[in-house]
């Protein structure tokens, strides 16, 4: 047992070329990197293209990307304990913006989502996409798991304080991927499958409350899912002209630049939330299988990283940003290809917009701090 | 009793990779589902979605055919496409429409109370469509706009192709005009046929030769986005598009000659009635005038209310085609025609004569049927009695054929039935008979039919109405002498893409066969008398004429004016006046033309008809011969 961890650096002392050594030297994970890498890739051909040949938003997502390549590489060089000790001062501060949003905050399609500091322009609801999970693995690390239906109530209320604030703003995709966030590391955790089952079954039994409290733009995406000719040029027109670019790109795409719906502005949010459909009017559906594999190699990727970390809190929070990723994944391709409601989630590393990317950058950066410190022991 | 936990790294670490195990593959069921959907969507549903996408980016437009042109018989154009000229504005490149809709009244291009409706309009299409608020401008109003171009930004004249006649008013009513599509014109046409024509034939041939004329549309698929905006291609997307060429419409070859007709119109003057002039041996129409005339390019730019009140309330009624729809009395143009009725039936003979006292009295009755001349006409046979036109010998004549008889004769060369003229709108007129005033009265006492009626049809008087068309048609049979043709305006039909020529051959009807032919000549004769002869009623009109005409002058007299007709003394006691007809056709012994000529309130046939035709006779017979 103790051999394992003995060799490992000596057969990696004479097998690793220079780049590989700096690699491990900066904490990064060579084949998440490429697989990000290439999602990225593919993302700023098909926004190129989604932005209508415009050069400009164009040059601004690679400036973006930049910036959260720089968080990334910034974050995995932070100890993985300094980051354990940090989380419930960052899940405080961003419960205090959240609120401060929700009484200050700018309005912004309808919704109360930004906090204007003056310089910048700022959502603190993307803070708690990491915030929470760091929190609830805080929380749970040096308690004995599974955790107790105490410790589960705990963790739920943690959890609750965000995702309501946010849900209030109102913001269900940012709230669904928070909880999801903090849910994940309860799971993760070892959380009986009875007791999942239950919440499950009480999730179902709390829906039609759920339907009670949601704002009306919000039923009616959930009503234009169901039946989007209910209302085709309103609330359905996403839902419609979005599977309408897919369905007519069929197996080969029509070619790059080459998308009816997408150029001619048919397709709405079409480098944001709605970038998917573009891919598979112009790749076809082989370039969304393409793009498919590729986040799965990603999520797989971060899934066997996060299974390496040494010790619980890097376990859980390393697991639970793997899986959120794969939510925004889900939920994205989903509502774009007509399985779920209408909710704003962008794709992950593609659509265009600043603030996911960082977000989503900066999480795979702890994750790569995490999992630095490889655990002493293989199982 | 608690259970005291106890923190198992190992365990936890297992349940992790236990946890991380599951959530993978759920991850991948997840991922495996948005691929089966994605295989639905762009393999299963590939077509349906492919149809959509065509839908919402193509929009069709039509391609409107080119109408076909219609050319007189000597090639000369009588109705062609040409560009006309309407205001558009665009609102998103006008920069103050108040200030803009303020310039347009200022230089008279806009209508100081139509600002508020245009404004409406340009607020009610989007913003990025040329809207048109001027349909027709003249030539000064272009001047105006191109002056002040540089200040109307947003503000263009645009083309579109509109009917034009070159020759104006002439020969409207055997032409017709185009104007918009109407409710009732949807009815009697496929609309999809007319997706984007903006006029369609409504009277003369512009309508009865619809068909042929309006030709096919095509139409073409043009990029546009959401917002309807047209669009350039995308990337090199653009093989797709779909396009289908209109096929223009056939040209019409008339059998008429725009010339001539405006002879006729020319001698017609203010004058209102009807010229029909045919080519006996085919049926030819070479004129075709009913008089006041209007100038059809009206129509076909778009009327104006105010322009179109004032032709339908004129009282001259310049829209109503007297020469196939007037129907009046044929007074003594029927003269020859009862004659040869009368030797057809043998009931006469030509040399018999009559005595004319200037009356004439049914046996057993006290009536006197007067003549025209008040001291009479002496004794007159047959040539005398048509030359000096006798009303006498003719009531005589009549009561001794009897209706039914007089009936089945001018039946047979065309009266009471519609020539079949290939226009529309033709009247049939009315020969009577006994059969014919039992269907057309109801009370059982106006029913009988009373000798006395018989005596007035001697003199193409009583029931007897005729229109223009249907004298001119009996002419051309007198002509030939029984040959009979239908009255045909086109003679050929131009394929203009390949150039084909379709000739409509001249529909021969039966022909008028006599038991003796010579009673033609017997007639001929006595018609040339009346141009020629010591006391014939037209020899002031034909003096000094190169060739000879069988003619004859009639008078028909008005009864009424009609009620709804405004009141205006000095108007109704000119329109009280008898209708001047003169019928003829010429060269007497080998005719080449055949005529009618009617002048509502013009008196005496002699002097107002008579002349009409002689200015039409040598304008066509003297130069074609020399």
């Amino acid at each position: 047992m103790i051999g394992g961890a003995f060799d490992e650096p000596l057969s990696r002392r004479g097998g690793l070329t220079r780049g590989a050594r700096l690699m491990r030297a900066l904490h990064l994970d060579g084949p998440l990197l490429m697989a990000l890498g290439a999602i990225a890739a593919f993302g700023l051909l098909i926004l190129y293209s989604a932005a209508g040949g415009n050069l400009g938003p164009w040059l601004r997502q690679v400036l973006r990307l930049g910036l959260a390549i720089l968080a990334m590489v910034a974050l995995a060089q932070v100890p993985a304990r300094v980051l354990r000790m940090v989380a419930p001062a960052a899940y405080a501060v961003g419960v205090v913006l959240l609120i401060a949003v929700a009484v200050l905050g700018d309005v912004g399609k309808g919704a109360q989502r930004w906090l204007d500091l003056g310089f910048v322009r700022f959502q603190p609801s993307e803070i708690m996409k990491l915030a929470v999970p760091m929190m609830c693995a805080w929380y749970l690390h040096d308690r004995a798991l599974p955790p107790s239906l105490r410790e589960t109530l705990v963790v739920l209320a943690i959890i609750a304080v965000p995702a309501i604030l946010i849900a209030e703003q109102p913001d269900l995709g940012t709230a669904l991927l928070v909880a999801g966030a903090g849910v994940f590391v309860l799971l993760l955790g070892g959380l009986a499958w009875r007791v999942v089952f239950t919440g499950i079954g009480l999730a179902a039994a709390a829906a039609p409350v759920a339907w009670l409290l949601m704002h009306d733009y919000q039923r009616r995406r959930v009503l234009t899912l169901l039946d989007p000719q209910i209302d085709p040029l309103g609330a359905g027109y996403h839902i419609i002209q979005s599977q309408i670019a897919i369905g007519s790109g069929g197996v080969f795409g029509k070619g790059w630049m080459n998308g009816s719906q997408a150029q001619l502005e048919f397709l709405p949010e079409r480098s944001t939330d709605f970038i998917f459909a573009v891919i598979g009017e112009e790749f076809g559906l082989l370039g969304q299988l393409f793009l498919l594999a590729l986040y799965m190699a990603a999520v797989g990727r971060a899934l066997f990283l996060a299974n390496q970390c040494r010790d619980t809190f890097g376990r859980l929070v390393a697991g639970s940003i793997a899986l959120t990723f794969f939510v925004y994944i889900f939920v994205n391709t989903g509502m774009v290809t007509g399985l779920l409601p209408v909710v704003g989630v962008p794709l992950p590393l593609v659509s265009y917009g600043g603030t996911s990317m960082v977000t989503l950058l900066a999480g795979f950066g702890i994750l790569m701090s995490l999992q630095a410190q490889r655990k002493l022991v293989r199982t | 009793m608690r259970r005291v936990k106890v923190k198992d790294l190992f365990r936890e670490q297992r349940t992790f990779e236990v946890r991380a195990i599951v959530a993978a593959l759920i991850v991948a069921l997840m991922l495996g589902l948005v691929a089966a959907r994605l295989v639905w969507l762009q393999v299963v549903r590939f077509d349906y979605y492919t149809d959509l996408s065509q839908g919402n980016r193509a929009r069709i437009e039509p391609l409107p055919p080119d109408r076909g042109i219609i050319y007189d018989r000597k090639g000369r154009v009588l109705a062609e496409n040409t560009p006309a000229y309407q205001l558009t504005v665009t609102l998103e490149r006008v920069r103050d429409l108040d200030a803009t809709l303020g310039k347009l009244v200022a230089i008279g291009l806009l209508e100081a109370n139509d600002v508020d409706r245009v404004r409406q309009l340009l607020r009610s299409r989007r913003s990025f469509e040329a809207v048109p608020v001027r349909l027709r401008l003249t030539d000064e109003e272009i001047s105006h706009y191109a002056v002040n171009r540089h200040r109307l930004p947003g503000v263009d004249l645009t083309t579109r192709v509109a009917r034009y006649y070159p020759y104006g008013p002439s020969g409207v009513h055997a032409l017709g005009y185009v104007g918009s599509i109407s409710e009732d014109d949807l009815k009697r046409i496929d609309p999809e046929e007319y997706f984007g024509t903006a006029a369609i034939g409504k009277t003369g041939l512009e309508r009865s030769y619809e068909e042929q004329l309006h030709g096919t549309g095509g139409f073409r698929e043009v990029l546009v986005n959401a917002e309807g905006r047209r669009m350039e291609a995308v990337g090199d997307d653009t093989s797709e598009l779909r396009l289908q060429r209109p096929v223009a419409g056939q040209n019409l070859e008339l059998a008429l000659d725009i010339e001539l007709q405006r002879v006729a119109e020319q001698a017609m003057g203010q004058r209102r009635g009807a010229v029909i002039a045919l080519d006996p041996w085919n049926g030819d129409v070479l004129v075709l005038a009913s008089t006041p005339t209007f100038d059809p390019n009206k129509f076909a730019r778009g009327i104006s209310t105010v322009d179109y009140r004032t032709l339908t309330t004129d009282i001259d009624q310049p829209l109503y085609n007297r020469a196939l729809r007037g129907t009046y009395p044929p007074g003594s143009t029927v003269k020859p025609l009862m004659a040869l009725a009368g030797l057809e039936a043998g009931v006469i003979e030509p040399d018999d004569s009559r005595f004319c006292p200037g009356f004439f009295r049914l046996p057993n009755s006290s009536h006197r049927y007067r003549d025209w001349k008040r001291e009479g006409h002496g004794t007159v046979n047959m040539r005398e009695a048509i030359m000096t036109s006798c009303d006498v010998y003719f009531y005589g004549l009549a009561a001794t054929l009897g209706i039914d008889r007089i009936h089945d004769s001018m039946s047979r060369i065309g009266f009471g039935k519609a020539t079949g003229i290939d226009i529309q709108g033709e009247r049939s007129g009315i020969i009577p008979s006994t059969e014919w005033k039992k269907s057309a009265f109801r009370q059982p006492e106006q029913q009988v039919w009373f000798p006395g009626e018989t005596v007035i049809v001697g003199i193409g008087q009583g029931y007897w109405t005729a229109t223009p068309l249907q004298l001119a048609h009996a002419m051309a049979v007198l002509a030939t002498r029984g040959r009979h043709f239908r009255p045909r305006l086109v003679r050929a039909i131009v394929d203009p893409a390949s150039g084909e020529r379709r000739e409509r051959p001249g529909e021969e009807l039966p022909r008028v066969e006599l038991k003796d032919p010579a009673s033609w000549e017997v007639i001929v004769d006595a018609m040339v008398a009346v141009t020629t002869g010591a006391r014939g009623t037209a020899v002031r009109a034909a003096r000094g004429a190169a060739y000879t005409i069988a003619g004859k002058t009639g008078t028909a007299q008005v009864f009424t004016v009609g009620q709804d007709e405004e009141y205006d003394e000095e108007t109704v006691a000119e329109r009280l006046r008898d209708h001047a007809l003169f019928v003829a056709f010429a060269p007497a012994e080998q005719p080449r033309i055949a005529i009618a000529v009617l002048v509502e309130n013009g008196g005496h046939g002699s002097s107002a008809a008579a002349p009409i035709a002689r200015a039409v006779f040598d304008a066509y017979l003297l130069e074609q011969t020399g």
